[in-house]
């Protein structure tokens, strides 16, 4: 029996970290809001692997965080390990990561949720969405209650019909034998929503004690650690920090897995779903990449009090008992004990092109999701869209202009902007070389870039906003100052120039000249710059990038101008692509069915040429100037 | 919009003897000042009103190179609404190129197809209702640059293009591999490996600009056909012709040499000459695969030169040829004036409209009167190369160019020990100018290759 239960302005459903996210920012945003999970004890669970951040996942946290999301405050209060990866390359792939206590990650996140005003977290599985003339009114869950709402995000993960498979051993359940959901993908199917299916895996836990570490190589935390949220300071947060363990695997382990290849349900095709390249199992490496005579294998701690160990880089469906031979052939697991079998999950997803920049629905009113039941892989692409769905949910509702992140101002601009607009065919990973412009995108100044937008947002404190606005001015005094004094040829900095095997000056030239050397930087100038007033650390990381890197971040701040000019060409929603007649057909098929909101994003679909965006723009114009008299002669009618 | 500057050859360029270069845009007034000198060298054109015309000489690094005259247009009264500088050149069509080569030296780039007529329309210039007009120009064009520039690489020179880039993404590949999974894939020490590559792959580009440049004399010069009966001097024509001072050596691998072809300069006007087998009717098969072959090429030329001896009287054979110029550009040199002459210019003035030029060769008579004549029929514009293959020829030497920019800023970044993740950014810009020239758009390229090549992540 059905009945209404209560009345909220949204609905979240699942607690992972997108649905976290989303809850978070609508409370904080002043809506009142519930928050669905099948299990309050798995809210932000990591059913994964044990860490967050990583290459261009760090920089989505540190996004997260200067737009007032809660990943970066979390993992820095619960992580056991830092290391900044990639030092010796560019400031722009330097990438945090860092090893999170699972358990404590969860009760920390747990905490914050339920400590927040307007946010209500129950325990429930929703079944059903309702919608009235194509407008979101409520969900109904599986008892029957009906929750009136006026915005819904959808977070479900990987729970929805999802089926976790080793071998030929199947059990009907979410990650970690968590209940699935199995009755939201038949709502949203008779909602006209196309579903996809994708697959992911994850490796077994094995205990510590059954681990020959002697065998293994050791991997440290770094010794100077940078937080994640830019509200904490290195000092702060400072810990004992516990070791990751490295091996290899061996040609016995891939013997192994090619005698018992057809009992992998990969292989035999019993998983119907398609994975991530990215993440593949250790049987797709070892059948994709035959010349390899070994693979990494990570072993990384799952939390400081417990004894599973996550072993990285072996994920796997094979048979359980293939599994242990397969493990155990690895050197220092010869006595592993498995904890928890490796396995696939199956599960199902949404088209993401069927979603506005918004993460609202197109086609459904009111309706917006995140995570990856919108196709992506990963706690922090899945956090990062919860912020933005959330965020959105809330600007619709408070009546407010809607925030779309650009490409050239975040990973998060980035991420949405590919999983709307490229043809996503695989659980979708952030990475690097997806952000053209990822010289400005750096992890090192997501707060210069983002904190001003979560201020207007109302996610940043006054505090932070008015310590952001300091630092830009700090940086450009810096700067200049830096470009003004000029150094002769004195006894003294030919020296110092010496001792870092610079070449000696010539003529004089300025300290920011001195610093785009590569083999200076601005701390090595310290002694020739006696007027050097003591500025924060942040500050001269930011100074020093600047001055080194100026042409590159000069070339790419004039693509982003020229791309922007794309951007602002917006499409009107109504356009219809089959009527402009000088668009070639396969353009006028992929356009009609993405529906792009400017030029700039049609001229990312592919199938769509730079012809057709000058035919595009030809028209718009067109269209525009018809719009225009319209408007005109309504006004002179009224 | 796009707001860069463009520049292009905005009148065809080969009707009459003045081409006009058109640059539009907001640089258009500082690209003129650095390469327009007035006679007394002191008049700067971007202090001259707008709609005024300005004599003078256009220089590339001081070296005059045209005698011009510069009309100055500026926005919005103009063509395009933007600032406009149309050029006029009557120097001939190589000058013109000159100019035009010496324009987009000035860090300007050459106009897409129909990009004149797009800005035109996107600031308004034409009329809303012309829409549709215009897409369809800007696709024709479009379509048709795209096939010209697929057609007019040679086999070898497609795969060499593909090679390179194949290999460039590689690189990329691999750094970007790398850079998003650094505990698995280490590119220490890359940088001196890739500096030899791209030093390979700025070679391989020079070479293509190079054999770029002589095959477009090749290919887009007037397909020019020798014919005539057996005997009748066609091969002492093409030696004539073929002077030292103006052959121009093709060292072009896959050139068709069965027919004997030479192509040679007249002044500024490119001729591609195919002297072909004596034509008469014969039972001898292999001889007949020569007459085919001879009529074949004179159904696809544009001149037709027809040599008759005049010593012997004319008969069937001399009707197909005579059929074959009918619908034809053609010159008839009436040759052997050193014989007695069995045929008149009165014998065959009726026979059809073409002129008619006495020649001998033994004693070098009546070449420069053909030679004349030649020119002349090109500057009135009844010759007519082909101009498409010009301009496709330069986009294509404009992506080369890029492309080995985009290389030198790599080696630059390189020898200046900067991070590898640097190099990726201008591998790509030249793995995208290369990509122009096939009509490639980049798209998951370097994601699908990441996956395909590396083995990554956890």
């Amino acid at each position: 029996m059905s009945y209404v239960f209560d009345e909220y302005d949204v609905v979240v459903i699942g607690a992972g970290h997108a649905g976290c996210e989303a809850a978070l920012a609508c409370a904080r945003l002043s809506l009142s809001t519930i928050v669905f999970t099948v299990s309050i004890d798995s809210i932000a669970l990591m059913p994964c692997n044990p860490n967050i951040g990583g290459t261009s996942k760090g920089h989505l946290v540190r996004e997260i965080d200067a737009l007032g999301g809660e990943m970066g405050k979390n993992i820095d209060k619960t992580y056991i390990q830092s290391r900044m990866l990639n030092l010796s390359k560019g400031p722009a792939v330097h990438s945090l990561r860092a090893q999170a206590d699972k358990q404590e990650y969860s009760t920390a996140m747990r905490k914050v949720m339920e400590n927040t005003p307007n946010l209500i977290i129950k325990q429930g599985e929703i079944t059903e969405i309702l919608t009235k003339d194509n407008k979101v009114i409520g969900v109904k869950s599986f008892s029957g209650a009906i929750y009136h709402c006026r915005a819904v995000i959808i977070c479900s993960g990987t729970y929805l019909n999802a089926r976790c498979i080793y071998g030929d051993t199947v059990h009907m359940t979410g990650p970690n034998g968590l209940q699935a959901a199995l009755k939201l993908t038949d709502s949203l199917k008779s909602l006209g929503v196309e579903m996809f299916r994708f697959k992911t895996g994850t490796p077994a836990r094995i205990d510590k004690r059954s681990i020959d570490f002697a065998k293994m190589e050791e991997q440290k935390g770094d010794e100077k650690i940078t937080p994640f949220s830019f509200t904490n300071k290195p000092e702060d947060i400072k810990r004992d920090q516990v070791s990751c363990w490295l091996t290899y695997t061996t040609p016995r382990t891939h013997e192994i897995i090619r005698a018992n290849i057809d009992r992998s349900p990969l292989f035999s095709g019993d998983i119907k779903g398609t994975g991530a390249r990215y993440c593949p199992s250790i049987e797709d490496k070892v059948v994709r990449f035959a010349d390899k005579d070994r693979h990494q294998v990570f072993i990384e701690p799952e939390g400081e009090y417990t004894n599973e160990m996550y072993i990285s880089g072996m994920s796997s469906s094979l048979p359980e008992d293939v599994q242990i031979q397969m493990y155990r052939s690895v050197p220092g697991l010869e006595n592993a004990n498995i904890v928890r079998n490796a396995y696939a999950i199956e599960y199902d997803c949404i088209n993401p092109a069927q979603l506005k920049p918004t993460l609202e629905f197109k086609n459904i009113e009111g309706l917006f999701s995140a995570g990856q039941f919108n196709g992506s892989s990963g706690y922090e692409e899945a956090a990062a869209q919860g912020l933005i769905a959330g965020i959105n949910a809330a600007m619709k509702l408070l009546n407010r202009e809607p925030v779309i992140i650009d490409r050239s101002q975040a990973y998060i601009g980035v991420l949405i902007d590919d999983l709307i607009t490229k043809e996503t065919k695989e659980p979708y990973r952030m990475m690097t070389s997806r952000a053209e412009y990822r010289l400005l995108l750096r992890q090192d100044n997501a707060d210069l870039r983002l904190t001003k937008i979560g201020y207007k947002i109302g996610l940043i404190d006054e505090e932070r906003y008015n310590s952001i606005l300091k630092k830009e001015l700090d940086i450009i005094n810096e700067k200049k100052r830096l470009e003004n004094v000029t150094v002769g040829a004195s006894k003294e900095v030919q020296e110092l120039l010496k001792s870092y095997n610079s070449a000696p000056l010539a003529t004089a030239t300025t300290l920011a000249d001195l610093i785009k050397r590569p083999e200076l930087n601005y701390e090595m100038l310290k002694s020739i710059d006696p007027d050097r007033k003591h500025l924060p650390d942040d500050v001269i990381e930011q100074v020093n990038i600047n001055i080194k890197y100026e042409g590159y971040i000069l070339r790419q701040l004039r693509q982003v101008e020229q791309h922007k000019k794309m951007e602002n060409k917006k499409l009107p929603e109504d356009l219809d692509y089959n009527k402009i007649s000088g668009l070639r057909i396969e353009a006028r098929q992929k356009l009609e069915a993405f529906r792009p909101v400017s030029i700039g994003q049609a001229s990312r679909i592919s199938g769509v040429s730079p012809a057709d965006i000058s035919v595009l723009m030809v028209y718009l114009m067109q269209y525009n100037s018809k719009e225009d008299n319209k408007s005109r002669d309504n006004n002179k009618n009224g | 919009m796009n707001t860069d500057t463009i520049a292009a050859i905005a009148t065809g360029l080969s009707t009459g003897g003045i081409s006009i270069i058109r640059i539009s845009g907001d640089k258009a007034f500082s690209v003129i000042d650095r390469i327009y000198r007035s006679r007394d060298g002191k008049k700067l054109l971007s202090k001259q009103k707008s709609h005024t015309i300005h004599y003078g000489h256009i220089v590339d690094d001081e070296t005059i190179i045209d005698e011009v005259m510069v009309t100055v247009m500026r926005a919005p009264s103009t063509y395009t609404r933007e600032d406009v500088i149309e050029i006029n050149c009557h120097g001939g069509i190589v000058v013109t190129r000159k100019v035009l080569e010496a324009v987009l030296k000035q860090d300007i780039r050459l106009a897409e197809p129909g990009e004149f007529t797009k800005r035109a329309f996107l600031n308004g210039r034409i009329d809303l209702s012309q829409a549709e007009a215009v897409c369809d120009i800007i696709n024709a064009k479009n379509d048709i640059a795209l096939k010209n520039s697929l057609n007019q690489l040679k086999g070898r020179e497609l795969e060499i293009i593909e090679e390179i880039r194949d290999n460039i993404l590689r690189d990329i590949a691999f750094i970007e591999a790398a850079l998003d999974d650094p505990e698995h894939i280490s590119i220490d020490g890359f940088s001196g490996e890739l500096l030899l590559k791209v030093n390979n792959y700025c070679q391989s580009i020079n070479r293509l600009i190079d054999s770029s440049r002589k095959g477009r004399l090749l290919k887009e010069g007037i397909k020019t056909v020798i014919l005539g009966k057996p005997n009748a001097g066609k091969s002492s024509l093409l030696n004539i012709l073929v002077r030292e001072d103006r052959a121009i050596v093709t060292d072009i691998a896959g050139t068709t040499r069965d027919t004997l072809e030479e192509t040679i300069c007249l002044n500024d006007i490119t001729l591609n000459i195919i002297d072909t087998a004596g034509i008469r009717s014969t039972e001898d098969i292999v001889e007949k695969i020569g007459v085919d072959k001879a009529m074949r090429v004179a159904r696809e030329a544009v001149l037709i030169i027809y040599v008759i001896d005049a010593s012997t009287p004319l008969d069937e054979n001399d009707e197909i040829i005579f059929s074959l110029t009918s619908d034809k550009k053609a010159i008839l040199l009436l040759n052997k004036s050193d014989l007695p002459p069995r045929i008149t210019v009165e014998d065959i003035k009726d026979k059809s409209g073409h002129p008619i030029v006495s020649t001998s060769f033994v004693e070098h008579k009546g070449i420069d009167e053909l030679e004349q004549l030649i020119k002349e029929m090109f500057f009135k514009g009844d010759l007519t190369f082909n101009e498409d293959i010009y301009i496709t020829n330069e986009r294509h030497l404009e992506a080369f160019r890029n492309a080995l920019k985009a290389l030198n800023l790599v080696k630059e970044s390189i020898e200046n020990n900067m991070p590898e993740d640097f190099y990726s950014i201008d591998l790509m810009s030249a793995y995208e100018e290369l990509g122009k020239i096939l009509g490639k758009n980049v798209d998951e390229d370097l994601i699908n290759m990441i996956f395909s090549e590396f083995c990554m992540g956890k």
